[in-house]
Order: C-alpha cells, then sequence, then structure tokens
C-alpha cells in the first residue's frame, strides 16, 4: 500500500534530469586510462559535486575557525554553520530533534560509538544480540567485541539464496533475552533492503533497542527515522556525496540522555577538576576534541543538494536503472546475479564462470569501468553464497544506461580474454 | 584489448590458471598458507625439503588468475633446486615484478610472464603471494602469512 503509494508520487513528478545532475559532479568528466569515467563503485564511496566542492572550500577561506571557544567573529560564524548542518541532518532523518544528531566519523565510528555506550552499561552476560548474515563487518566486529566483554551472545537471522532476510527466523532468534538488534537497511552486497519498519516492531515487542545501518540507503531512497520508529541510525556522509570522515549518529534522547560518555577530551565537558569531571549534554557529550566542523558543514550541504533533487525521484530513477542493468547483465553467458531480493536497491553483485573477480575488475578498469570486486567486508556472506569474492556494480543518481551498456562490454571482453 | 591488458593475461598465464600444475597436497613435509585480506586469496603451498634440496612442492587455494598461475609457475621452478637456489629465484622474482615498468626483465624464464603485473601495482600482491607462503613453508614458520 505505502509503496504503490510512493510509486504514483514518483509518476506524477518530472523525471530526474540524468545529464543536467551529471553537469554538477566534475570528476564524471574525467578520463581512466583514455576511455571516459564509468563510475559504478558508488557503494565504496559517492563522488562529490561542485556545490559540496566549493563549500568546503568556502568554509577554509572565509569562515575557518573553531567552535564553542572563541568570542570572535570567525569562531561565531563557524560554531552558527556547525548547528545548522546538525539541524539540516535532523531534517533529513526527520528525527523530532537536533540534539539527536551526533557527528562522528563515519558508520563505522557510529556502530562503536552504540556498542562502546549503551551496549557496555545495558548489556549483560546472557544477553543476546542480534545481527543478520548479511552484515558489513562493521556491525558485526563491534558486537562481537562487545559480547566479549559483557558475557553477551551474538545471535545471526540467516537469509534466503536470493538474499532475502528470513523472517521467520527473526520471529524465532527474537526473545526476552534480546538486547540489541543491529540490521541493515539496505545490504552493501547485494542490495537487499530489509522490512526494516516490520523488525523494528517485532524487536520493540520484545524490548529489544534497534539500531539501523543506514550507510547504504540514505543516497537512495527517503529516510524518516520517526516513520521507521528505529532506536538508532548511523550513516557515512561520503556514501551520500559528502566528504570522508564525516558520518552521522542518529539516536533516541532518553537513550542518549543516559548513555555514558564515549571519548574523554575537551568540549565533552561541563566542568573538569582532578577530583572530578561533570559530563556536559547531548550531542556534546559525545562530540570530544575538535569536531571535522567542515565536513559536518560540507555534509549539510550534500544533504541540501540530494533533497533539493528529491530521493523519491532518485529512488525511482534508480529503480529503473536497476532493471535496466538487470536485465542486461543476465544475458551475458555464464554470469550469475548474487543477490536477486524482491526489494532492492542500485547493487549488481556477480560472479562469472571460470573469471575471478579481481581479474573482471582490471579488465573492466582498463575500459574505464569503475566496479567493486572482493569480499565487500561482508566475509561471513560470502561463505554463506559459497563464493570467496563477488564482481560488484554499485549505482547512483548519476550513472545512466550508456553506463551500464559500457559495463557489459566489457564484461564480454573480460569473457573474450578468458575465453 | 590493450597491449598491457594482453601483456597480463598472456597465454601461459590463462593457461596455468586454467590447468595449475602441482595443484595438489603433499601427504609428507611442510606446509604454509597464504592469505590476501584484500581479496580474498587463499592458497596452501606444501613442501617436501630433503638434504637441502626441494624435492617436491604443490599447491591448493583459491584466487585470482594472476595468483593461481604464479603459484603454478613457481611450483615448476623450484622444484628440484637447493633451498639457496629458491631463495635468490624469490629475489630475483620479486624485483622483476616491483620494478618500473620500462625497466628491463631480468632472464627467469617461464617467470617472466609474470612482469606484466608491475603495469598493475594493485595486482603485485597478487602474484607474490604464493612466493611469501612459499618462503614461509620453508622457514617452517607454522603461521598464516598475509599479503597485508
Amino acid at each position: 500500500m505505502r509503496r504503490d503509494m510512493t510509486i504514483s508520487i514518483a509518476s506524477s513528478m518530472p523525471a530526474l534530469d540524468v545529464d543536467r545532475l551529471r553537469d554538477d559532479f566534475p570528476i564524471l568528466k574525467r578520463r581512466v586510462h583514455g576511455k571516459p569515467l564509468v563510475y559504478l563503485d558508488n557503494a565504496a564511496t559517492t563522488q562529490k559535486p561542485h556545490a559540496v566542492i566549493d563549500r568546503l572550500t568556502r568554509y577554509y577561506r572565509e569562515e575557518n575557525a573553531n567552535i564553542h571557544r572563541g568570542v570572535h567573529a570567525l569562531s561565531v560564524e563557524a560554531t552558527v554553520a556547525y548547528d545548522a548542518a546538525r539541524d539540516r541532518i535532523r531534517q533529513f532523518l526527520n528525527a523530532a530533534e537536533a540534539r539527536e544528531v551526533i557527528f562522528v566519523r563515519g558508520a563505522t565510528e557510529a556502530i562503536n560509538l552504540v556498542a562502546a555506550t549503551y551496549g557496555r552499561t545495558c548489556v549483560r552476560t546472557g544477553d543476546e544480540i542480534l545481527v543478520s548474515e548479511m552484515e558489513h563487518h562493521s556491525n558485526i566486529v563491534p558486537w562481537q567485541m562487545l559480547c566479549e566483554a559483557t558475557g553477551a551472545t551474538l545471535q545471526v537471522v540467516p537469509i534466503t539464496d536470493t538474499g532475502e532476510l528470513r523472517l521467520d527466523e527473526f520471529e524465532r532468534l527474537l526473545s526476552p533475552r534480546t538486547r540489541i538488534v543491529a540490521m541493515t537497511h539496505v545490504s552493501n552486497a547485494l542490495g537487499t533492503i530489509t522490512p526494516i519498519e516490520t523488525l523494528v516492531r517485532m524487536a520493540h515487542a520484545q524490548g529489544a533497542v534497534v539500531l539501523v545501518d543506514g550507510a547504504q540507503a540514505v543516497a537512495h531512497m527517503p529516510v524518516d527515522v520517526q516513520a521507521i520508529d528505529c532506536d538508532f541510525y548511523v550513516f557515512s556522509g561520503h556514501k551520500i556525496f559528502g566528504p570522508t570522515g564525516i558520518g552521522v549518529l542518529y539516536g533516541r534522547s532518553a537513550l542518549l540522555d543516559a548513555m555514558p560518555p564515549y571519548q574523554g577530551g575537551g568540549d565533552m565537558i561541563r566542568s573538569v577538576t582532578f577530583e572530578g569531571t561533570s559530563y556536559n549534554e547531548v550531542p556534546y557529550k559525545f562530540e570530544a576534541g575538535t569536531p571535522n566542523i567542515a565536513g559536518a558543514i560540507g555534509l549539510a550541504e550534500a544533504l541540501s543538494y540530494v533533497s533539493e533533487v528529491g530521493l523519491t525521484r532518485i529512488a525511482a530513477y534508480e529503480r529503473d536503472l536497476l532493471s535496466y542493468g538487470t536485465e542486461a547483465l543476465s544475458a551475458i553467458p555464464g554470469l550469475r546475479l548474487t543477490g536477486t531480493a524482491a526489494h532492492k536497491a542500485g547493487i549488481l553483485s556477480f560472479v562469472i564462470d571460470d573469471i575471478h573477480p579481481h581479474d573482471i575488475g582490471t579488465i573492466l578498469d582498463q575500459d574505464g569501468v569503475a566496479i567493486r570486486a572482493g569480499h565487500h567486508c561482508c566475509q561471513p556472506l560470502m561463505a554463506r553464497l559459497g563464493v570467496p569474492a563477488t564482481a560488484r556494480a554499485s549505482l547512483a543518481m548519476y550513472n545512466t544506461r550508456e553506463e551500464i551498456d559500457a559495463l557489459v562490454k566489457a564484461l564480454r571482453t573480460a569473457r573474450a580474454v578468458f575465453a | 584489448m590493450s597491449a598491457d591488458l594482453q601483456e597480463l593475461y598472456q597465454q601461459i598465464i590463462l593457461d596455468h590458471n586454467r590447468r595449475p600444475r602441482n595443484f595438489r597436497p603433499l601427504g609428507e613435509g611442510r606446509k604454509a598458507e597464504g592469505f590476501n585480506p584484500l581479496c580474498g586469496d587463499r592458497l596452501t603451498v606444501y613442501l617436501k625439503v630433503e638434504d637441502g634440496v626441494v624435492t617436491d612442492v604443490g599447491f591448493q587455494g583459491s584466487g585470482c588468475a594472476i595468483s593461481k598461475a604464479s603459484a603454478s609457475l613457481m611450483t615448476e621452478s623450484v622444484k628440484g633446486k637447493p633451498v639457496a637456489d629458491v631463495v635468490a629465484l624469490f629475489e630475483r622474482f620479486q624485483k622483476m615484478i616491483t620494478a618500473p615498468p620500462d625497466a628491463p626483465v631480468s632472464r627467469l624464464g617461464k617467470l617472466e610472464a609474470l612482469a606484466g603485473v608491475r603495469q598493475f601495482p594493485i595486482r603485485v600482491k597478487c602474484a607474490s603471494l604464493a612466493w611469501h607462503t612459499l618462503r614461509a613453508a620453508l622457514d617452517s614458520r607454522d603461521e598464516v602469512i598475509s599479503t597485508e
């Protein structure tokens, strides 16, 4: 019902003007090995529009100062811009309050922060933490470390052969012992979109707290943390056309208030004596030291850019591109797509008979086609799929059907080399 | 196809990838495991050394064409050689694959086929994984050898 609504809204709005969009990304004009760059590694990182690059430059040229410190004009300007960035992100995620937005280095740090603070105080021996079989290492390892420190156990929800989460198993593994459910919103290796609202509802019914890894979702679909009703939502700026080294942890304010600080240092304190220290309020409690000010401001600019293009429109455009790509790749003899869930974001993960993904990657690169080859930081998933690695083409809003055609042509070259 | 690609994936490489030689474990002797965490390539090198001579060698595992062909060619080139010669060969091989692309290729017989990786610095690890693992087996270091 909701999906139908989304589609009808999408079809009533003007389609995405991809040529105009591409003009906003200077790097897309580059040539690689004498060929036009075909950038299909967007799940690894996305390219940056002029708006973001210019915003970073302007910050360093005209506004650079430390925040929350000086009384001078520059410091005030930088502080205003940094605070405005936080509110821009609140708006983007539809969080209730700006203080629910914590700036971190990326999704990885956000998950580690939750594991080290919420986890260390609320998880005990005998408790369980639930993840899925298709999580990124960053949504596995911090929980393993937490389990080791607390005596809790990690439970893993299996997936089907097509790469869908086994809902029956999810339900079976959930129990009053489940303290934290940590789930991806979109699988980075398979593209599967998980039924996150359902998962949150089921987990909450058992009293568990839910962290959603949104690293692969935010650039491809509208995200509303209040509608999802999750407790934590994390993403990285560089995967949504923003700078590297900046990311976001969204947390429900009641939880954040109760959590201990993450790192100690400046800005996270209220007062310090050698006898003891009292901590600052949320969000500053979690932001020790001078933060990535330029990164936060650049990320806010990226989110404004994406919102202007429109995520509903981006989702519709990428859906069409994905089905074009799925059909085109399926026509290549010996190629097998891994991850064919019914609900998928723009990721085409595949293997080809008798050609190792690494060799595919090298051959494609010679044609200017950039893809990822490897285990995608998902070694347990690769083991489940029975492959050491896959080749992965991952789409963004600026990719075109012509680029899919270039991918297909390069894959045919790879097949010819190994014929 | 570009000249660099043709150089990298020449017939002898493709042949050894398709039909790797000495692709088998040895019942006795030493072994070492090699792992490239970047791409997931994993192989085991088996080694029999008698009176300071490598009398038999085999390998197993999975990897890209370059790592498989390199392992296969390696087994052919070290079998029957004194350990000291194998170590020297490894050094010369390592020098060859890490030299600048335009440097002359030293005389290494069939192993010269791997000189093409010099155009692809990211693939040097693929070509050297088997050799590092062999080196560990020679030293009888009982650990997983990583390229990282």
